[in-house]
């Protein structure tokens, strides 16, 4: 039972993670209907920025409460930057062509920013300095978390909160959803799409690139591809969820933390990358438009 | 029908005499490369019939791809020497008995892929677009981590020993052999019902094509064809590893058939080719290799958004239409068509 609720304490840290960067997919799909494969990378990139941000700021061990935010924002707002031009850049103008071809469009990104990283930032993995101070507390008797698991999931609550606040009270929150809901119709509306399609990437990257920052406080080892498999099974945890929906989003992330580290705990850790998979097919055998997606119905 | 029948028997025969000659011709790093052109060849114009012809949405095609490469590397491997104990030796008679063993295995894999074409298929009948591709690539995925934990087939360590079958023939014959077929098939009343399968599911339904069969016929093909390669490949290179079916590799082959050109065979043929030769073209430029590889993708993609040859065929007759200047309203047609 000790061991069990511990494996659920770092499952849960892990999910958040993925949680924070199925939010960047899910968001996009649900505007787009385009699966983002750079988020990624934007991911890896967040992490190298405030890798780089430390080492500016002279930091190599534990730093005060208002440095680390700093280097948080200063990643996010970095991220938020790359995901505009991405949008700008490559995406926009494939906006009417066939969603595939925007598809390879967003994997030709993805790898670009892999490549472009091996170059800027070196293939040999860097280590993240501890800009919090390692401390260990007991939850209940047995059952331990350390303090950079209490700051991943603090800062994860808190993004995901802002983030429902801002889509669901805040006039671009309102345009953002009007235009998920239907592009053309919020188009004649008088919403300005291109607006509310680059916010979005935008906030989207800023998340991703602290779901970067946090993994790199719990694994400090960062390199230029540290974002293909996070990547990829954060897009299943939003699938999981259903795509294009929020809460959905988080609690995909979730499922699939805990599982993975449950998986590595109990049965072995080589099928660590298969669990995640086969839940996500079982799931979408049962319901094939994830967990909380509503279905389509179909029109003649 | 004569003149089908002549035109294979030539073809068969200038296959052969071009693998003949071709690797004491060209150095063996090119002749990697052309092995490699035509592996892709049959991957890309396999997953068009999925992806292009019947618009379900695969990206699994390395683990087909894994499935037929680790199975009929086992049957040479591991039975191999006892059915081929009895005409051992360097004679003439090994060469064949060992080349049909191989060709007979090379089915066997593909035929291993398929049914697993089969299972894939099947959730297409609930899931649609991004959710079976993701479905799709999730299988591909648990095949990896499958067959790493496998350790007769080599696991982690990779499946290593394989003899070495594979010849420029073998390539070049299975490349030209999906490509007739894919195409015959696409000229049949079956072809048109893939492609009704792909424009309006409901539509196709309601004139009565069984929409559920088609689906998966198309996965069970693509996969069998994806399967042989698999094997070429392994029996080329003389090793397996799981790194070489990662979704990378999927992701390459949807790149190819989506550069070429959905619903176009031709496209899908020179879209594998220059992917092909494109990384190795780019290595004088070294680091920046893969990133002068990827910014030409993203280019190509915005500056063509529906693959080079759209849905359109290259064909002996474009070129003479070209000549004439009557293409010109053949091209359009095709363009409108792609939108």
């Amino acid at each position: 039972m000790q061991e069990f609720l511990q494996q659920l304490v770092n499952g849960i840290t892990w999910g958040s993670i993925y949680a924070l960067i199925a939010l960047g997919y899910t968001m996009v799909y649900g505007i787009l209907r385009l699966i983002n494969f750079a988020h990624g990378d934007v991911y890896m990139v967040g992490a190298f920025v405030a890798y780089y941000a430390a080492r500016v700021m002279g930091a190599s061990g534990p730093v005060g409460p208002l440095a680390a935010v700093g280097i948080l924002l200063i990643a996010m707002a970095a991220c938020a930057g790359l995901g505009v031009v991405i949008e700008r850049g490559a995406y926009k103008p494939l906006r009417t062509s066939p969603r595939l071809t925007a598809l390879i469009t967003a994997i030709g990104v993805s790898l670009l920013l892999e490549n472009l990283g091996l170059i800027v930032f070196g293939a040999d993995p860097k280590f993240f300095p501890q800009i919090v101070a390692r401390k260990q507390m007991e939850l209940v008797s047995g059952v331990i978390v350390g303090s950079h698991q209490l700051v991943v999931l603090g800062v994860a609550v808190f993004l995901m909160v802002l983030l429902q606040v801002v889509v669901f009270r805040t006039k671009i929150g309102r345009a953002m959803r009007a235009v998920s809901f239907h592009r053309e119709a919020a188009s004649l509306m008088g919403v300005s799409t291109d607006n509310v399609i680059t916010f979005t990437f935008a906030v989207g990257s800023a998340l991703a690139a602290a779901a970067g920052v946090l993994v790199a406080l719990s694994n400090p080892k960062i390199d230029p591809l540290m974002g293909i498999m996070p990547g990829i099974k954060a897009f299943v945890a939003a699938v999981l969820g259903g795509i294009g929906n929020i809460p959905g989003a988080v609690v995909g992330g979730l499922i699939m933390g805990v599982a993975e580290v449950m998986v590595v705990g109990y049965v072995s850790s080589t099928f660590r990358d298969a669990i995640a998979f086969a839940l996500l097919i079982i799931i979408l055998l049962v319901k094939p438009t994830g967990l909380f997606g509503t279905g389509v119905s179909e029109k003649v | 029908m004569l003149k089908n029948a002549i035109l294979s028997v030539v073809a068969v025969a200038v296959l052969i005499g071009v693998g003949a000659v071709l690797p004491r011709m060209v150095n063996p790093y090119l002749f990697q490369i052309l092995i490699l052109c035509g592996i892709n060849i049959t991957l890309a114009v396999s997953l068009n019939l999925i992806n292009g012809f019947t618009g379900q949405f695969s990206i699994g095609h390395a683990g087909f791809m894994a499935i037929g490469g680790y199975t009929s590397a086992a049957l040479t491997y591991y039975l191999g020497p006892h059915v081929l104990a009895g005409v051992a030796g360097d004679g003439a008679a090994a060469t064949v008995a060992g080349q049909a063993f191989f060709i007979l295995s090379l089915l066997a894999g593909g035929a291993a892929s398929a049914v697993a074409g089969f299972l894939v298929g099947l959730p297409s009948l609930r899931l649609r677009g991004d959710y079976l591709a993701i479905v799709t690539l999730g299988f591909g995925e648990i095949i990896r981590v499958a067959i790493l934990n496998i350790d007769a087939i080599g696991g982690a360590r990779g499946f290593t020993d394989i003899p070495r079958y594979t010849t420029f023939f073998w390539v070049a014959f299975f490349a030209l052999v999906t490509v007739v077929f894919v195409r015959n098939i696409m000229s049949s009343s079956h072809g048109r019902a893939f492609l009704s399968v792909r424009e309006d599911e409901i539509a196709a339904e309601a004139l009565g094509i069984n929409t559920t069969n088609y689906k998966v016929m198309a996965f069970v093909i693509g996969a069998f064809f994806a399967g042989v390669a698999g094997g070429l490949f392994g029996h080329y290179l003389m090793y397996l590893h799981t790194n070489s079916f990662t979704f990378m590799k999927s992701f390459e082959v949807v790149i190819m058939v989506v550069l070429g050109g959905m619903g176009s065979i031709t496209g899908s043929v020179i879209a594998a080719v220059i992917l092909t030769i494109l990384p190795e073209a780019l290595r004088p430029v070294k680091e920046y290799r893969m990133v002068i590889y990827s910014a030409l993708l993203i280019f190509l993609m915005i500056a063509r958004p529906q693959g080079l040859l759209g849905m359109r065929e290259l064909s002996l007759s474009t070129f003479r239409g070209l000549k004439l200047g009557g293409a010109r309203k053949s091209q359009a047609g095709g363009a409108k068509r792609a939108l």
